[in-house]
């Protein structure tokens, strides 16, 4: 359980939260029309003539999105139903050109599953929380408004008609911000490494509607509201507290909670009344004519099975096996993109704690600098595995290598390319090293005597001195044998 | 010479087929029978350079010496249910008035690529709704039979052709075309065919792709060919049916070649009488031919059993219901935003937009389903009347198919009396609603079935047969159909005035 309380004048108070998240499926094509997908096109040149409801024109599910529905309920180890149904929800409206939405009510292709969250990075496991999920079911989005076009006429684009979304249901077992934003993130990861959303907000691929309600600790579940199509994690989190704290003033006012639909506004971070329960539409849900039950036979279970790629927690779970910490484990599977780079470097044979270390520390760095995402890192696994290598058989030291890194960075070109054009390259010449050391030596005679006289921690006086010397080329571990040996030798017994 | 306009489907195919005509002369002949015919406002549109240019083919093929297509130099009828590209289609509605579609529905393509030509699009009840014509928003298809005693009361009356392919049976019967496609959602193809003498067929669920097709009532719709006999209807059916993967619900098969398999000797079928259908005050003329059939098809070499479709009676509840359910949300799209007409009343919104264009664009019938079908989907009464009515389909669908144990096909009077007046029954929409109580029940169970004329009544009009078929036995119904036809004899047919 989560210990989020709102204190209000009367006590503690409990949150009890449920997302809607409806995801867009990662289609070439609508879900029962041909017509393609892609974002930002121009208004209506999207549409087929089903997307727009021309006379006649018939619903034919389109396979590859009932098939990423099954992948999505196979990650979340869900119950996927064999046989499902597709209904009509009936309303009108002037971006639903059908004047009813194909959706799935009775009978959704994927049932019960759950999907495990982490409160903290550092300790994953300990922190866990398992959120069921109650269904998920496929249906069609509608076209979009647009008011700004005309001073008084609404213009109609149909672009996103009949595009496939997956509503993923939670139930209600989120207890605070926290655990509400790590179900969307967690969400949001499994959905990009199955590859059946790309999980963009911004773009409205994934929108969330938060169901909330406030109940003093042991009651009954109190009423809830439902604020719609929120699109950013942030901004969710943002919800559940606004939303929570609004609903324990009304109540200790004396008042009651309104079941209604409420919508969120970023700028004022308040959620406002869009409709009450009352106004609320009849859809007059039934079973669409037009399409037969959809049967889902073995084969394609099979195919849809073994074409999972390893989730993020069965992931993380491997790289802890390898050796990796928790925390950096973590890390890495938290976005496909990461794992997949990751993944890379430990195929071109780099030890997974150097390769970790490393990707966490010297990568994630150098991209959060330079403001990119690690699908666009100018660095390739293949050449961080050659950078890596070097390091470990001693051509590069630790500082060497971030020199030569940061070269690669601006330049693009191989580590081996960089360590030879600047000869960067790690000396471990022990008779060049104990040169330079004896010059060292020579030049800090005083130090030398209060070295042997007891003061050990000038070792890395002169360690620095001799790299200093070097131009840093030196390899650390020769130099540090030498200066013992060398500073040990005249020691008097 | 021959009357051009006299021959079915068949005698042009093979007169063109062997040079006894050019398929141009045909075209020319029918043309203009359709241009004389205009107090049978059975067409709504004509488009005789779509006949032309289908015959010049037909007859170009032949002169190059081609094989020439199944349907070369047959012109046709076109139900305006089915899209036809460039040629405006509005279900005969007010609210499509002006709608040209920029797309061919696969019915009306099947049959263009078999080489058939268009004659017009023809009238229909609007939206498919209604069982004499009466419910088009461009006047009512008046039947060419008249009554033959002229001098009793409503003598001279003009008669309904029948629903909704009204505008189909009026042309075929008037010869105005040798065939023509209807649609039947719950007795549209058959019971117009027996209101004017002539044959038509409803073929199983999902033979005929329904893309394309203006949908009424999108579990019931089927399309289907009317002819003069049952010949006809199986060459246009072979060219109408077969699968199509843009229709969700369309049958994955091959097309039967139900016209070569045709036969007349029934040795061996089992025919069915349902008890049922013999309903309270049905006129002694119809037993008397339901009786004839019974002969017949005995002389054929068949045996006749009885059988028992217990759950008949709520057949027409329960089709009442789903039908309307289905429409009320396939013609949400009637909204005045892409297509058809718009209201838009100065200075209102969108739902005033909304409101205005539907109560303009609808009929009185349309909207009278539209208001049963959103009523019975409503929430309180959706598990009463539309869950209760899916419960009644399914058990009649188990009368059939315990019936199937006993009988291969079904034999039964295709409508409960003759064409009646127009006018007659349309201030009752109950009464009207009855006339469908032969056909409902093989729609709600997806069965083909047939209406064959049997003979006239003492009014001089017809009456009809009907066949009712195991799923994908069209074959059965069609050679019932035809051992009926050879002993029936009919040749009536209606006297010019038109």
């Amino acid at each position: 359980m989560s210990d989020y309380r709102i204190q209000g004048d009367t006590g503690e108070w409990e949150v009890v939260i449920g997302l809607e998240v409806h995801a867009q499926v990662t289609s070439n094509a609508k879900l029962f029309s041909g017509a393609a997908t892609a974002f930002g096109a121009e208004p209506n040149t999207q549409v087929s003539l089903v997307d727009a409801a021309m006379p006649g024109m018939l619903p034919v599910p389109n396979r590859e999105c009932i098939r990423q529905a099954v992948r999505t309920g196979m990650a979340i180890e869900a119950q996927i139903n064999k046989w499902s149904r597709f209904d009509r929800k009936n309303y009108f409206y002037a971006d639903l050109p059908q004047g009813y939405q194909i959706s799935q009510l009775y009978h959704p292709i994927v049932g019960e599953g759950a999907i495990d969250i982490s409160l903290d990075e550092k300790n994953p496991d300990a922190a866990g929380k398992r959120i069921g999920v109650e269904r998920i079911h496929v249906e069609q989005d509608a076209g979009k408004l647009m008011h700004d076009q005309h001073p008084t006429q609404s213009y109609v684009d149909l672009n996103r008609s009949g595009v496939a979304l997956m509503e993923i249901v939670s139930k209600p077992d989120l207890a605070s911000p926290a655990e509400t934003g790590a179900y969307l993130r967690k969400l949001r990861s499994i959905l990009r490494y199955v590859g059946s959303c790309d999980g963009n907000m911004e773009e409205g691929s994934m929108r969330a509607d938060v169901n909330v309600s406030v109940r003093k600790p042991g009651d009954e579940l109190g009423t809830r509201t439902e604020t719609k199509n929120v699109n950013s994690v942030r901004f969710v989190m943002a919800v559940v507290e606004q939303e929570a704290k609004r609903q324990v003033e009304v109540l200790e006012a004396g008042g009651k909670i309104v079941q209604e639909t409420r919508l969120y506004d970023p700028d004022r971070n308040e959620t406002r009344s869009m409709r009450s329960k009352e106004d609320a539409h009849d859809y007059r849900y039934f079973p669409d004519p037009d399409l037969l039950p959809l049967v889902l036979d073995d084969a394609f279970l099979e195919e849809c099975r073994a074409s999972l790629p390893e989730l993020p927690d069965a992931k993380r779970a491997r790289y802890e096996a390898l050796g990796i910490t928790a925390y950096q484990a973590t890390v890495l599977t938290a976005e496909v993109e990461a794992a997949r780079w990751f993944d890379a470097l430990l195929d071109a044979g780099v030890k997974p704690a150097a390769a970790a270390n490393w990707t966490t520390s010297e990568l994630f760095g150098a991209l959060n600098r330079t403001g990119r995402d690690i699908a666009n890192s100018p660095v390739s696994p293949a050449q961080a595995a050659e950078l890596l290598g070097l390091i470990a058989d001693g051509t590069l030291s630790g500082s060497l290598a971030k020199q030569v890194f940061e070269v690669m960075l601006e330049t693009g070109d191989g580590a081996a390319k960089v360590v030879e054009d600047r000869g960067l390259k790690q000396t471990s010449d022990t008779g060049a090293i104990e040169k330079v050391i004896a010059e060292v030596m020579a030049a800090n005679a005083d130090k030398v005597a209060d070295y042997r006289g007891g003061k050990d921690k000038l070792f890395g006086f002169f360690v620095g001195q001799t790299m200093k010397a070097m131009g840093g080329k030196a390899n650390p571990a020769v130099v540090n044998e030498v200066l013992k040996s060398a500073l040990g030798e005249s020691v008097a017994p | 010479m021959t009357d051009l306009t006299d021959l079915g489907i068949a005698g042009i195919r093979d007169g063109v087929r062997d040079g006894s005509f050019s398929a141009r002369d045909v075209a020319d002949a029918f043309i203009v029978k359709v241009s004389q015919a205009k107090a049978l406002n059975a067409f709504l549109v004509e488009t005789p350079d779509h006949a032309i240019a289908a015959a010049t083919a037909a007859d170009t093929a032949r002169a190059a010496g081609e094989t020439l297509k199944p349907l070369a130099g047959v012109p046709i009828g076109m139900k305006d249910l089915f899209c036809t590209k460039g040629v405006t289609t509005t279900a005969a509605s007010h609210i499509l008035e002006g709608f040209t579609p920029t797309y061919e529905s696969t019915v009306s393509q099947n049959l263009w690529d078999a080489g058939a030509g268009m004659l017009g699009k023809l009238n229909m009840d609007q939206f498919a709704m209604g069982s004499s014509n009466e419910t088009s928003a461009f006047g009512n298809v008046i039947s060419p039979w008249k009554r033959n005693d002229g001098n009793g009361v409503g003598g001279n009356a003009a008669l309904a052709p029948g629903g909704s392919s009204g505008g189909s049976s009026s042309a075929v019967a008037a010869r105005l075309c040798p065939g023509a496609t209807g649609t039947d959602t719950g007795g549209s193809i058959r019971q117009p065919a027996a209101f004017t003498g002539i044959s038509g067929i409803k073929p199983t669920y999902g033979r005929c792709s329904r893309w394309g097709t203006i949908a009424f009532a999108s579990s019931l719709d089927q399309a289907g060919p009317m002819a003069r006999d049952v010949r006809d209807c199986a060459i246009l059916l072979e060219a109408m049916a077969g699968f199509d993967s843009k229709d969700g619900t369309s049958l994955q098969l091959d097309v039967p070649k139900w016209e070569a398999g045709l036969s007349a000797s029934l040795a061996g079928l089992r025919v069915g009488i349902p008890k049922e259908y013999r309903v309270d005050g049905m006129p002694e003329e119809i037993e008397a031919l339901w009786q004839k059939g019974i002969d017949w098809l005995k002389d054929a070499g068949a045996t006749i059993v009885e059988v028992s479709l217990p759950h008949t009676k709520y057949a027409l509840p329960a089709y009442y219901i789903i039908a309307p359910a289905e429409a009320s949300s396939n013609l949400a799209r009637y909204d005045g935003v892409r297509y058809g007409i718009r209201d838009l009343p100065a200075g209102s919104g969108l739902q005033d937009m909304y409101a205005a264009t539907r109560a303009d664009g609808f009929g009185p019938e349309v909207k009278r389903r539209i208001m049963i079908g959103t009523y019975v989907l409503s929430a309180g009464y959706y598990d009463a009347y539309y869950t209760q009515a899916q419960k009644i389909r399914t058990l009649i669908a188990r009368d059939f198919e315990k019936a199937w144990e006993t009988c291969d096909v079904l034999l039964t009077p295709t409508a409960p009396s003759a064409a009646f007046a127009l006018g007659e029954k349309s201030a009752d929409p109950i009464a009207m609603y009855l006339n469908d109580v032969f056909t409902v029940p093989s729609s709600l169970a997806g069965l083909p079935a047939m209406s064959v004329p049997g003979g006239l009544d003492k009014q001089g009009l017809p009456l009809g047969l009907q066949i009712i078929g195991k799923p994908l036995d069209e074959q059965g119904v069609l050679n019932a159909g035809l051992a009926i036809e050879q002993r029936a004899g009919f040749t009536a047919r209606p006297e010019a005035w038109w």
